[in-house]
């Protein structure tokens, strides 16, 4: 539940984002617009290097926007935005600590004794699955256990925003399905406003509320927002032959099918 | 299996060695005994000395003051190491200010120093320590900045997304960090404290083992610098087993290093 009711969780309005000197730099996104309600899963879904992960770095504030202004439930945001957590595609858990440690760690910022973050980390691992494997270290968890932790490290802070970055890219197809079912479990237990970056048009349509496609980058914008009416709560694997999936597939790849062909027009120019 | 046929072949390649100059100084067959043994010993005689020095507990005096020589240069370079590599590698103006400095202290060989530390701080330890301290001190401190500075960025920025402070960034991201890179270069760095010291002590001392080989040398006593060599070596190998194992605690996360060919 936000502090401000009416007002969305995450609210883009006219962003640019250039690297670089501005005029002559890389413009990645322009005029972008974008909100997300609260309780809301958004996905969004644009060819390689189009830029969706900068619009998800500008909301965390890990980016700040050449134009345009963000802000997070009606507040413009500065610095960090401390009502998100972040889940990265790449490993992000401390390789040093165990899972526990990783998990508890999160805690910390917020002042949470030791004792109690033991409890609720071992409580988060014991949700994802893992409770077997609170003592081990990241090398010895397999692609799959590390993002459960991830998830684990990032849910256990109860942030109001999940931001997440292709973060079942790297998996292998089943294990993106278990691990799509089980966020789809832990967010349904718990609403949160979700912003969900993929190329997967499939696991977008299956996991979100509304589907929005980006156009090709540089200078990538929002092309098309498509409603995703499919009944809660879902299974991924049984959501895929169903009729209704197959049509709003359609509905969308129309739309995208140009410019992921645009894309691969330009070669490996353009970088995310 | 394996490893005891490892341990039999490292064995025999030492007693193929030791036989080989046994019989080459011990019989007239590159020249007469008499001059191969003035010039290369005979590991007989130099396994002797050795055990007459243990035995006769004049040697644990000197490997005492080596040792604690070594600890000293190693604890004191690594806290400075440590030290500024922190603070250079988090304050970017001092790095970039320092720089021509700190290369040029580097580039400079250590053994110039030996004398000049020996005039400042005696021909006792310090003077030893001083040396093993220059030399480890730059291990440390290069490796310890490019870790402090090589830290994931994915790691850094998920830890700052978890909500963490300056201080929390440094205790939990920046300090293991540096710390694997600091342990990385351990060996080194012990090694490197050990020759600061027994070259301390040979270019000028009264205690230790560089001052045992030495004062060998200088009455061209062939068979006490062997022996000297050899109880070094084995002070080496003892202390690197120890490294080892400090090692394999501390660094408990890591995926396994691969261990084939350490003795």
């Amino acid at each position: 539940m936000s502090t401000t009711p009416d007002a969305p969780a995450v609210s883009l309005n006219n962003v640019a984002i250039t690297f670089g000197a501005k005029g002559s730099g890389y413009t990645a996104v322009r005029t972008i617009d974008l909100t997300v309600r609260p309780m809301e899963f958004v996905a969004i879904v644009g060819p390689t290097g189009c830029g969706k992960s900068t619009l998800l770095n500008a909301s965390a504030g890990l980016l700040k926007p050449s134009d345009g202004k963000v802000e997070i439930f009606g507040a413009p945001l500065q610095g960090l935005n401390g009502r998100a957590g972040y889940l990265f595609q790449q490993d992000a858990l401390m390789p040093w600590k165990t899972a526990l440690q990783n998990v508890a760690v999160a805690l910390e910022p917020k002042g949470v004794g030791r004792t109690e973050a033991d409890a609720k980390a071992r409580e988060w691992l014991r949700r994802v699955g893992l409770a077997a494997f609170v003592d081990r270290y990241p090398h010895m968890l397999s692609g799959g256990q590390r993002k459960r932790v991830a998830l684990a490290q990032m849910l256990i802070r109860d942030p109001e925003i999940l931001l997440m970055d292709e973060p079942f890219g790297p998996l292998d197809a089943q294990t993106r399905q278990i691990m799509g079912n089980l966020l789809l479990d832990l967010w349904a237990a718990n609403r949160k406003a979700v912003l969900f970056v993929t190329h997967d048009l499939e696991e977008a349509i299956a996991l979100a509320d509304r589907v929005v496609v980006m156009s090709a980058g540089p200078a990538a914008r929002i092309i098309g927002d498509f409603p995703v009416t499919l009944a809660r709560p879902r299974d991924i694997a049984e959501l895929r032959v169903e009729p209704e999936f197959h049509h709003i597939h359609k509905e969308i790849w129309a739309s995208l099918r140009t410019e992921v062909q645009k894309a691969y027009a330009q070669g490996e120019g353009g970088t995310a | 299996m394996k490893r005891l046929k490892l341990l039999g072949l490292q064995i025999a390649v030492g007693l193929v060695f030791l036989l080989l100059w046994h019989v080459l100084t011990a019989y007239p067959i590159l020249a007469p005994v008499k001059q191969t043994q003035f010039f290369f010993s005979n590991p007989v005689d130099v396994l002797a000395r050795v055990w007459k020095e243990f035995a006769s507990g004049e040697i644990w005096r000197h490997l005492w003051i080596t040792l604690v020589e070594t600890i000293l240069a190693f604890v004191f370079g690594a806290a400075g190491g440590i030290l500024f590599g922190f603070l250079f590698a988090r304050r970017e103006v001092l790095a970039a200010v320092f720089d021509p400095y700190i290369k040029a202290a580097n580039a400079l060989p250590r053994v110039v120093l030996a004398p000049i530390f020996a005039l400042w701080f005696g021909l006792g330890i310090w003077s030893k320590v001083a040396l093993g301290f220059t030399l480890v001190f730059f291990i440390v401190f290069f490796n310890v900045y490019q870790g402090v500075r090589e830290v994931s960025p994915v790691v850094l920025s998920n830890a700052r997304m978890l909500g963490m402070n300056e201080r929390q960034l440094l205790r939990h991201v920046y300090w293991p960090a540096a710390l694997t890179w600091m342990f990385s270069s351990l060996h080194t760095s012990v090694g490197f404290a050990l020759v600061g010291a027994v070259v301390g002590e040979y270019l000028g001392s009264s205690a230790g083992l560089g001052y045992k080989i030495h004062e060998a040398e200088s009455v061209f006593d062939v068979t006490g610098v062997f022996a000297g060599m050899v109880i070094l070596s084995i002070f080496v190998i003892i202390i690197d087993a120890l490294v080892t194992m400090i090692e394999n605690r501390l660094l408990v996360w890591r995926p396994a290093p691969s261990t084939t060919g350490q003795v």
